[in-house]
């Protein structure tokens, strides 16, 4: 599967895993539930790790631990919940993440921009037409009133 | 007032063709009506019982005469005729054709206008106080802090999909005439002891299903920290706002089930991080302010005595001056009520010709600029008292000159099961029926202040719960029924009505109201307004007759 990362498409090449499956070698996603539970597992693993976020979920709550996390997925249940945005803006603006930040599910290719504006640098979508959508409306805007991570 | 920057300018092009696209992909079936829904809220397009509404934006309700021209040619290319002036000092359109919006905008945006966030769960247009920059009672002009939170809010990219709308209002006066506390955030022009003008910020206040008083968060706050304040109370509320249930969604109900005190706990610590990296510099302010510079007012404006002799020798000039004109800061002039409220008109409306008229007047007499007002009226700020007969009898020609401003026949009303899908009961008809009851002007001005709200559903567009009189059309067992509320504000004794006994059946709503008005004539003391009287006597003499007769 391809998404859209940096404005470039490139392969997806993390593994998702289940909070009851095993790990497995390789770059992998889980849940904050997992990463709570098991972090020292995790820290040793051997590939990268990334986290899945819902949207009700606290930033706060794994911070400190943002040196270790590669990839924070960001995953939209609902288009409509803007939570995801201020969690974006919370690990880029206040904790400084530096690393991936991808939006998956159900937001639109419609909110790209203010997801860009906001720290999302990558886009997952399982309509592979989607992504030039994306691709398209990254560039919505030129200009805009308001500080932000880009 | 202020003007377009290129960026500006930039910025709402490029939304029109962002929107142009959005409506394409759902005409082609790319967007479901749910995504494109939410989009074209977000660009103030409602769909309502007979076509999509349009509602566009009145930045704190300031238009000039050449977007006034504009809303008229709208009006007559795309809609039949006539377009409506909201409580928010928006202006709507009833009838244009979905698949035109786009084109509509574009048309907008050549006159620096836009419908962006003007509906949808997301930062609202700021409102105002409609006397701004000339009232008498002011401690410092809120329009430019007005146009820097409209330039914040706008497209702001982390509170777009809020949990509930959002709508801040300014107020820069003593008297608050733009019902501040009833706002999701309301901010209060102050001084400090040094004279250092801040803000008194109000939060959690609301009407709708569940009106609630704003309460004081920040008694002064610094001018440097209004944006990183605002922006703290909205990711609070983005974060942690009810999205469970659309009735309990609003930022009222997250103070109200935090508590205040926990509330402003949590603004606070989100604040601290936020105030020291994000300040609003004097030079911005200034650069800002120096759009709302007062125009070349004429030194000698009060030397006229034209004025006096009219005013001496014209007794319907004198009622129209008594009532539809406000004092102004400067000696020798007025600002002038345009009523919207003539008794054949929906409250509110105004045709095509009647606005290109207005714009010829604005240019002429008040340096083409036009207010709308919270209470659907339009305002000329700056009337030279030389021509205020001139433009007095202008007006009459064109049915805008009702000598009712804040009187029993100045209605706050909502379209009604007229237009609106979500309404119970019809509106328009009964403030008709009401403005017929009362078509005795001696009557009405014999009454005095009153401000009667009617709203069709309890969803409060015409925020029926702070009239002094408030009128809520309900369903009962499909029949169009009425309630009503008595001692509401929206003023600075800021109060929800109490509800006056059981819903009274459609043919009876207007004998109720007048049944009302006789009893605060027979028991009112001398110089007592009518909310006064209320306030005085409780609801129980206005019941016992209102139940008896009806």
């Amino acid at each position: 599967m391809q998404i859209i990362k940096d404005k470039q498409r490139v392969d997806n090449t993390w593994q998702f895993i289940a909070d009851e499956e095993s790990l497995v070698a390789g770059d992998i996603t889980v849940s904050l539930a997992r990463w709570l539970q098991d972090k020292a597992t995790l820290i040793a693993h051997s590939g990268k790790v990334g986290l899945r976020l819902k949207a009700a979920d606290t930033v706060a709550d794994f911070a400190e631990d943002l040196g270790h996390i590669k990839l924070v997925e960001l995953n939209f249940a609902d288009f409509a919940d803007g939570r995801s945005f201020s969690q974006a803006w919370l690990l880029r603006g206040r904790y400084h993440y530096q690393d991936e930040i991808r939006a998956i599910g159900h937001y639109l290719p419609e909110q790209v921009f203010y997801l860009s504006r906001v720290g999302v640098n990558a886009y997952a979508s399982d309509k592979t037409s989607a992504l030039d959508s994306v691709l398209n409306n990254l560039n919505d805007f030129t200009v805009k009133y308001q500080p932000s991570i880009i | 007032m202020y003007q377009y920057t290129e960026n500006d300018q930039t910025l709402i092009d490029e939304r029109v063709a962002q929107f142009k696209r959005q409506t394409e992909n759902y005409f082609k079936g790319e967007l479901s009506e749910d995504e494109y829904r939410a989009l074209r809220l977000r660009n103030g397009v409602y769909i309502q019982t007979h076509a999509p509404l349009l509602r566009v934006a009145g930045p704190y309700g300031l238009i000039s005469s050449k977007q006034i021209r504009k809303l008229a040619h709208i009006a007559r290319t795309y809609d039949k005729n006539y377009c409506h002036f909201t409580t928010r000092q928006n202006i709507q359109f009833n009838w244009p054709k979905l698949e035109l919006v786009p084109e509509i905008l574009a048309e907008l945006a050549t006159v620096q206008m836009h419908a962006i966030q003007t509906s949808g769960n997301c930062m609202r247009n700021t409102t105002s106080d409609h006397l701004a920059g000339v009232a008498v009672d002011e401690i410092d002009d809120p329009r430019p802090y007005c146009e820097i939170i409209r330039q914040w809010t706008t497209l702001h990219p982390e509170f777009d999909y809020l949990p509930r709308k959002f709508k801040i209002a300014v107020s820069g006066a003593l008297n608050d005439r733009a019902a501040t506390q009833f706002h999701d955030i309301g901010l209060h022009l102050v001084k400090d002891g040094t004279g250092e003008v801040g803000f008194k910020v109000f939060v959690g206040g609301g009407l709708g299903r569940t009106p609630i008083i704003g309460q004081v968060i920040k008694p002064f706050l610094e001018q440097k920290h209004l944006l990183s304040y605002l922006e703290a109370i909205l990711r609070i509320y983005n974060l942690f706002g009810r999205r469970d249930n659309k009735y309990k969604a609003r930022i009222k109900i997250l103070v109200k089930e935090t508590g205040l005190d926990k509330f402003t706990e949590m603004v606070d610590a989100e604040w601290a991080h936020l105030r020291d990296a994000n300040e609003l510099s004097a030079e911005r302010v200034n650069e800002i302010k120096a759009h709302f510079a007062s125009p070349a007012y004429d030194v000698k404006a009060d030397s006229d005595h034209t004025f006096a002799e009219h005013k001496a020798n014209d007794k319907a000039f004198a009622t129209w001056l008594a009532h539809n004109t406000a004092a102004h800061k400067v000696s020798g002039y007025a600002a002038v009520f345009i009523s919207l409220k003539a008794p054949d008109m929906p409250p509110g409306d105004i045709t095509d010709v009647q606005l290109d008229a207005v714009a010829d007047i604005a240019d002429a007499y008040s340096f083409g600029e036009v207010r709308a007002t919270h209470r659907q009226n339009l305002l000329l700020a700056d009337v030279k008292q030389a021509d205020l007969y001139t433009v007095w009898q202008k007006l009459v020609d064109l049915g805008l000159a009702t000598p009712n401003i804040g009187t029993a026949t100045d209605m706050i009303c909502c379209p009604g099961l007229d237009f609106c899908s979500l309404a119970n009961a019809g509106s328009i008809g009964i403030a008709k029926e009401i403005n017929e009851a009362l078509d005795d002007l001696d009557y009405i001005h014999d009454i005095g202040e009153l401000k009667i709200n009617m709203s069709g559903c309890m969803n409060g567009c015409a925020h029926q719960s702070v009239g002094h009189i408030g009128i809520l059309g309900v369903d009962k067992k499909g029949a169009e029924w009425y309630q009503i509320t008595l001692g509401g504000s929206s003023e600075n004794n800021a109060a929800i009505g109490e509800r006056l006994g059981p819903a009274v059946a459609k043919d009876e709503i207007t004998s109720a109201i007048t049944t009302i008005l006789d009893v605060y004539i027979k028991n009112r003391l001398e110089e007592e307004t009518f909310l006064e009287a209320v306030n005085r006597l409780g609801i129980n003499p206005f019941k016992e007759q209102v139940y008896a007769n009806n």
